[in-house]
């Protein structure tokens, strides 16, 4: 080997070359949106990760009610049980939040967002156009928060997502993702009334919200 | 304290929780738990880069307009479920050697009522509680009073569940 790469000393310096090409368009790629076929098994994945690590079902809803029983369980019985035992929840909730500020750093994608044309075209009637964010900035700001059209997006609608959820008994990922893969009937229930509820919003009632 | 947790026969809530249900009998260092946040933390990465926690990819969802959610959904629940599948044919065990177990989901109208208000909340935000966590990281610090709201619709939940109908 040490005697290839001294008579050979180009070859060494082409695959160092190679190898930087390719760990760079590798970062290139990682930082083009990823599509659904790899997001969705890896997303799947965690069902038996969080299993084989410590028998955790995924579910990430959970995690707002250990915050209550941590923080302000006052007399209430729902939130009377020894949240220390679901702490891993916290922590792995912490990590999406870790994540979050992990991919902005080093992975940013520095295109704006793709989003369907009619939707574009629809949204810029109410004033969005920003779209270099996963989060609307025109809507989602500190400053529209005082105003009815952001108290409804942002406090309203965060109290209808803690509310549901736990009167539904889990999220996204508690029942569409645990729930059916664990084939619940259920979950299925729920989810459908998930898609419902979203469906019904979306073309119905957040018109008139981001019109305000 | 420990009595109200019996006689609010809490077990039958937990029932419909997929959580508070997984109890794991050996008991380890905290520092264990980190394990999570290193999994929460490529988690986080993936919901960022597939564009999970993007506003406009829900509202796409919710007016057909792209199939991304859809196969991001589709894809995650038929790898869990053969996972699951595998785990329970060839009776893997946990890291630690413990069986694996299921907890059933008993039906109850609350996945109704629950999931429809969770829908309404979910195209508002575009965001389920998962992502909340990852839009604050990537920066919408706004987005902190959401997840505070989610937290006191939570809380409020816990409150009133019991005048609810279940």
């Amino acid at each position: 080997m040490e005697r290839q790469k001294r008579s050979y000393p180009i070859d060494s310096r082409f695959c160092f070359i190679v190898n930087v090409f390719l760990s760079l368009t590798m970062i290139d790629i990682l930082k083009q949106p990823w599509p659904w076929y790899i997001a969705g098994p890896l997303i799947g994945l965690t069902v038996p990760t969080l299993l084989i690590l410590g028998n955790k079902s995924f579910g990430i809803s959970a995690s707002l009610r250990h915050i209550c029983a941590a923080c302000l369980p006052g007399k209430i019985p729902f939130f009377q049980y020894n949240w220390k035992k679901e702490a891993w929840n916290l922590f792995f909730v912490l990590g999406i939040l870790l994540g979050g500020i992990v991919a902005i750093l080093f992975l940013a994608n520095p295109n704006p967002v793709i989003v369907n044309s009619n939707l574009k075209a629809e949204l810029a009637t109410y004033g969005i156009t920003n779209y270099n964010s996963l989060v609307p900035v025109d809507i989602f700001n500190w400053s529209t928060l005082f105003t009815l059209k952001g108290f409804l997006l942002m406090v309203v609608g965060g109290f209808l997502v803690g509310f549901g959820t736990r009167y539904a008994g889990g999220c996204t990922s508690g029942h569409a993702i645990t729930g059916l893969s664990t084939l619940q009937w259920p979950s299925l229930v729920a989810t459908v009334c998930f898609m419902l509820g979203g469906f019904l919003m979306a073309n119905l009632i957040l018109p008139f919200i981001l019109s305000l | 304290m420990p009595e109200s947790i019996e006689k609010n026969t809490d077990f039958e809530v937990r029932s419909l929780d997929t959580i508070c249900i997984n109890e794991s009998e050996t008991t380890q260092p905290w520092y264990h738990l980190l394990k999570y946040t290193l999994i929460g933390l490529l988690f986080g990465i993936l919901f960022v880069k597939a564009e999970i926690i993007s506003w406009f990819r829900i509202q796409e969802m919710f007016r057909l307009q792209s199939f991304h959610m859809y196969g991001v959904i589709g894809s995650a629940v038929i790898t869990g479920a053969i996972s699951v599948w595998l785990i329970k044919k060839f009776k893997i065990k946990t890291l630690q050697g413990e069986s694996i177990i299921f907890h059933p989901k008993a039906f109850n109208k609350g996945q109704v009522y629950g999931g429809l208000l969770f829908g309404l909340g979910w195209a508002i935000t575009g965001a389920c509680p998962g992502p909340l966590y990852a839009q604050i990281g990537i920066g919408s610090t706004v987005i902190i009073i959401t997840l505070l709201s989610a937290i006191a619709g939570t809380w409020v939940y816990g409150s009133i569940r019991e005048k609810l109908p279940h």
